[in-house]
């Protein structure tokens, strides 16, 4: 790999973070050429990086977190040549909330009416707000009040807010996943909070279904359908078509309803992408086959894909942010795993290819089409 | 004032300069120092709270703090600081 990554107008970026640093891969519109460059911030976990194309600007996003200097959000205008380093941090906990940046999760760019926004949730669980394109942060004290979080717990991977979601038509609309904690959604811009968590179950708690407390490990919003919502939980498959109001169960015909990661399509309000995983005690592909679940009926049906894709052998972990889609039509689909290989398909998952096969353990992938 | 030797790291957030002299009495007071004088520097050793990071060691003439007194480590003014990354923190 290089250092650089020639980049074009047209070209499908993907962003790969992973334990060891940050990975970038640039394929040709027809998603059948690629290039890559990294590591970036070599040694750094990144468990967040993406790509922002509003307002005309080219920014690439990252929140590193270096094992002793700790985590900061960095940015690169030229693609991954350079990148900022903020001699001081730009995302801290104000004093009075004596608490400490463990981790940038998720890096989220707010709609295109506002083009200087960019989400930050992070750990612990705390919503973060840049009016500067990600140059620096404010928590955002309206979800860090919320009468609910001293009884947020900590999941296997940390008291994480992993999911920031943007309504794309009302700006002041917004949900966000916690684990543990569950859903909320905010329509005042982030002043208030409700959590929307009916119908989905906490296995972990005598009461199975609490007001919150649940172990979400991906929501993902149906392209197409502004209130619907595709959700894998820890233990469980939903989907909501009222905002998150109220769940339902769609884990049928699947191996396990366990997993990580959730894509949806970009434009079928009917289509999203799983990789089930063995369970929670063993958090591998089941029978060792590597195989992406669609479904093609909102949840009501799901089957296998799986050419290209290892069918024997194949103890994989994707993660809650390995799994992508680059919003083409047809949809590519990239996802990480934490044995660090790097699959993509460009037609929707009916077939598979690595594009890298050994690269650090994958925790995030994001996709995005360059401007 | 004590001197406070910087690993090669964090040498740039602080003019290049791999010693430093602060004033403080205490471990936690000259890590304090150290931050007000150099932000880079003490955005990288202490955490939001103000608390070391956890895999950032701090040595005072040779000894872990966290074998003396942690923070409030008495520290006089010929005292020799280090800071060092641990083995626990690389990637």
């Amino acid at each position: 790999m290089s250092e650089h990554l020639d980049v074009r107008s047209g070209d499908v970026l993907v962003t790969v973070g992973t334990m060891k640093g940050a990975f970038l891969f640039a394929g040709d519109p027809g998603r059948g050429t690629w290039r890559s460059s990294g590591p970036h911030f070599p040694g750094e976990q990144v468990y967040a990086i993406r790509f922002d194309g509003r307002g005309g600007r080219r920014r690439l996003l990252a929140g590193t977190e270096h094992g002793h200097w700790g985590a900061v959000v960095r940015c690169s205008d030229d693609l991954g040549r350079s990148w900022s380093e903020p001699a001081e941090g730009n995302l801290r906990f104000p004093e009075g909330t004596d608490a400490a940046l463990a981790r940038v999760w998720q890096l989220q760019p707010a709609g295109e009416d506002r083009p200087d926004t960019v989400w930050a949730g992070v750990e612990p669980a705390a919503l973060f707000r840049s009016d500067d394109g990600g140059d620096s942060f404010d928590l955002v004290e309206g979800l860090w009040d919320h009468p609910h979080r001293p009884r947020w717990e900590p999941g296997g991977g940390g008291l994480c807010l992993h999911t920031v979601l943007p309504d794309p038509a009302d700006p002041d609309r917004m949900w966000i996943a916690i684990s543990t904690g569950g859903v909320y959604r905010t329509e005042d811009g982030g002043r208030s909070w409700q959590a929307r968590n009916d119908g989905i179950r906490a296995v972990f708690l005598p009461d199975r279904h609490p007001e919150f407390g649940q172990c979400v490990h991906k929501v993902a919003p149906a392209g197409g359908r502004p209130d619907r919502l595709y959700l894998q939980n820890h233990w469980g498959l939903y989907r909501s078509d009222d905002g998150g109001d109220h769940w339902q169960d769609m884990a049928n015909g699947v191996p396990s309803d366990f997993g990580f990661p959730m894509v949806a399509h970009p434009s079928d309000p009917d289509t999203a992408w799983i990789v089930p995983l063995d369970s929670d005690q063993f958090r591998c592909t089941p029978d060792g086959q590597a195989r992406v679940y669609r479904t093609r009926d909102a949840g009501d049906t799901w089957a296998p894909l799986t050419e290209g894709l290892p069918e024997r052998d194949a103890w994989l972990t994707v993660l809650r942010d390995g799994f992508a889609s680059d919003g083409l039509e047809p949809a590519g689909l990239y996802f990480g795993t934490r044995t660090g290989q790097l699959f993509a398909s460009s037609d929707e998952g009916e077939h598979w290819r690595p594009l890298a096969e050994w690269l650090p353990p994958v925790v995030c992938v994001k996709a995005a089409v360059v401007p | 004032m004590p001197t406070v030797h910087l690993p090669a790291a964090l040498s740039g957030h602080a003019a290049g300069q791999r010693r430093v002299e602060v004033t403080g009495a205490t471990v936690g007071k000259v890590l304090a120092a150290l931050g007000q004088a150099h932000p880079g520097v003490g955005q990288r050793v202490l955490d939001d709270r103000g608390v070391l990071r956890r895999h950032v060691n701090v040595f005072v003439n040779g000894e872990s703090i966290r074998y003396l007194h942690g923070a409030e480590t008495p520290v006089g003014d010929a005292d020799e600081v280090w800071i060092l990354p641990a083995v626990s923190g690389g990637g």
